[in-house]
């Protein structure tokens, strides 16, 4: 199998590798300790196409495949890994919802806005009640004369505090449990619409995460998003495709610490000679970039067959398992290579650690994913 | 308006630069190339130009074997028009005047009211093809321009002089040679890359350019490369010790009588 970047890819990727180092890193360290969002990067990125790289021309988008996008995911997350998760919660989750599921009003309404940057998605599916459980949704949908009436609140909402656009689900038919849940497009500025609790979080502390409230929410008919009922099963169909980009942003952070172990490993000196000469931290090194490869064949080959059109739930699952915690685990090496620098912010291993582990957790934790890998093997 | 950009492909500049097995050249293997950094400059104010008019086109030319492809297409993706790439056999081993003639040859193929090219290519460093260029076809040039105003058939350029800033003026046609500091490079959008494919990208031979082999090429280089070398490797650093009036006097000497800079 040949698993290939476009050659336009190829050439996005080297632009943004200089983006990444000249205007994302040096800024992270900074946007991490404040927990603050880096506007004026996603201003930048969105004015060069990155808040619509999946999307046609037509709706305001670069038009790319897949793997290329997976690939782009993955170069910003080198950069940083907040960025990589609010590029791949924008395009792949929210962006993507109305794009798959969207009337065509619908998608000139809010898909063209979003694709050219000007506006900023939020998704969510995830309550105080629900999580890995969606049955747990509580948030209500009660139909008036007009359209609807939400209420609820949604949890761990990326750009949840800070978006224009939010795809939400509500409890339309209470009888039907998951065949009664239904995806709505909520408008900042919507009456009822409301921020909640800013999460103080691990990592991806720059990536915003905030709760929404929706009080008496007053949402237009023409704001059902997909078919009423459908929203359950229209947001798995979503998050087959998110994982592949949570495993990009995996291997993004985890070639970062591989980038920073051999840096630090070939400069720094014990017993007289730079540490890379000791077996000990060349296995540390071979196996993080075995780990890293491997990975990105998993999330390559996921994000071709999902370009061809084909199913795929368990190859995004093994992706998303795999790269994940391979983020984790050569995060947790670049640090222990790094000794007690490592444990200190002088360093930026210690926040790829603590940014890697959203990924084992985010879009489905890994138990889940190996639930969705068992199933599919069982049935 | 009109605007030409002459570029080159280099190495990156982070490149750790190894001298190949002939003792005279580098060893390529594993270069990562991109296009020269004062070029991008160049290319920046034509595009800018170009912007601020609202019409006329950006050409860019490079002279080189076929990966500097890679680099045209670079700059169609930053936005520029069209591309010209001189590929000949006979134009390999150009020094700085064979590749001027060829580039020269190509310029005046259409009309072109403004040439920009950057102050100097990494890598060799010899700034010689800009003003190489003017010579060839007779037109003024300002050379190592940190600030370029277009009006009513002139240029006003500022340049950087040891210690002031020249404001020099011409009438156009013209060559001009980009500074850092002319501009701010832009990134490629990825609408621009996705279109870059489908711009012309014209390769140009030595009979398309009407020249004689003779006058180009390692035919007809003026300069060789006889013997590269690296520079010698750093020497460590000195720490003079002793009360700040000593030391000061010792520091003093050193630096004019072992390091002659004063």
């Amino acid at each position: 199998m040949d698993f290939r970047i476009s050659e336009e890819a190829e050439l996005i990727l080297r632009e943004l590798k200089e983006f990444g180092d000249s205007e994302i890193r040096p800024k992270a360290r900074m946007h991490d300790e404040e927990q603050s969002f880096p506007k004026e990067v996603f201003s930048h990125l969105g004015k060069l196409g990155f808040m619509g790289i999946i999307f046609p021309q037509k709706y305001g988008g670069a038009g790319l495949s897949y793997i290329d996008y997976a690939a782009i995911i993955e170069e910003l997350s080198r950069a940083d890994g907040s960025v990589g998760l609010s590029i791949a919660a924008h395009n792949s989750l929210c962006s993507n919802h109305i794009y798959q599921f969207g009337t065509e009003d619908q998608k000139q309404k809010y898909l063209v806005p979003l694709a050219r940057g000007e506006k900023l998605g939020a998704w969510s599916l995830t309550e105080p009640t629900a999580g890995s459980d969606a049955g747990g949704t509580r948030t209500t949908a009660r139909k008036t004369g007009k359209g609807w009436i939400l209420n609820g609140t949604k949890t761990f909402a990326t750009h949840g505090g800070i978006c224009d656009t939010a795809v939400v689900f509500a409890v339309t038919d209470p009888e039907k449990k998951k065949k009664g849940i239904s995806a709505f497009i909520l408008e900042k500025g919507m009456k009822g619409f409301l921020r909640g609790k800013k999460e103080d979080k691990l990592g991806c502390r720059a990536s915003d995460t905030a709760e929404i409230v929706m009080n008496d929410c007053e949402v237009s008919a023409a704001n059902l998003l997909g078919q009423e009922g459908q929203g359950f099963s229209n947001a798995l169909h979503i998050l087959d495709g998110g994982r592949i980009s949570i495993a990009a942003l995996g291997i993004g952070i985890a070639r970062a610490s591989l980038e920073a172990s051999l840096s630090y490993s070939r400069r720094r000196e014990q017993f007289g000679v730079p540490i890379s000469s000791f077996q000990a931290i060349q296995w540390f090194l071979a196996d993080m970039a075995t780990g890293i490869d491997a990975a990105r064949l998993l999330t390559f080959r996921a994000a071709q067959l999902k370009d061809m059109g084909r199913p795929v739930t368990l190859e995004s699952s093994m992706a998303k398992l795999f790269a994940s915690e391979v983020a984790v685990r050569s995060a947790e090496t670049a640090v222990q290579i790094h000794g007690g620098y490592g444990y200190t912010k002088d360093y930026p291993v210690e926040r790829f650690y603590r940014d890697a582990k959203i990924c084992t957790i985010g879009e489905g934790t890994s138990e889940i994913q190996r639930l969705v890998i068992a199933r599919q093997l069982l049935d | 308006m009109e605007l030409v950009v002459c570029i080159k492909q280099v190495p990156d500049t982070e490149t750790r630069i190894k001298i190949a097995a002939d003792g005279k050249s580098i060893d390529i293997t594993g270069i990562n190339w991109v296009v020269s950094p004062y070029d991008e400059n160049a290319l920046e104010e034509a595009l800018r130009i170009r912007e601020t008019k609202g019409e006329g086109g950006v050409a860019v030319m490079t002279l080189g074997p076929e990966r500097a492809a890679s680099a045209l297409r670079s700059c169609l993706a930053l936005g520029a028009d069209r591309a010209v790439h001189l590929q000949d056999p006979a134009l390999e081993g150009s020094d700085s005047l064979g590749t001027a003639r060829a580039l020269a040859a190509a310029i005046r193929r259409s009309r072109f009211d403004l040439v920009l090219v950057g102050q100097q290519g990494v890598g060799t460093d010899n700034s010689q093809v800009g003003p190489m260029l003017a010579e060839l076809l007779d037109i003024p040039h300002v050379n190592v321009v940190t600030k370029l105003e277009i009006a009513n058939g002139k240029i006003r350029a500022h340049r950087q002089i040891e210690g002031a800033v020249e404001v020099v003026e011409c009438p156009l046609p013209a060559v001009v040679t980009a500074q850092k500091g002319l501009n701010e490079p832009r990134y490629a959008s990825l609408k621009g890359i996705m279109a870059a494919k489908k711009k012309p990208l014209e390769r140009l031979g030595l009979q398309d350019l009407g020249l004689d082999a003779a006058d180009v090429g390692a035919a007809g280089a003026r300069n060789r490369w006889t013997r590269l070398e690296l520079p010698p490797a750093r020497q460590a650093g000195k720490i003079l010790d002793g009360e700040p009036e000593e030391s000061t006097a010792e520091l003093v000497r050193l630096l004019r009588d072992e390091a002659k800079v004063i």
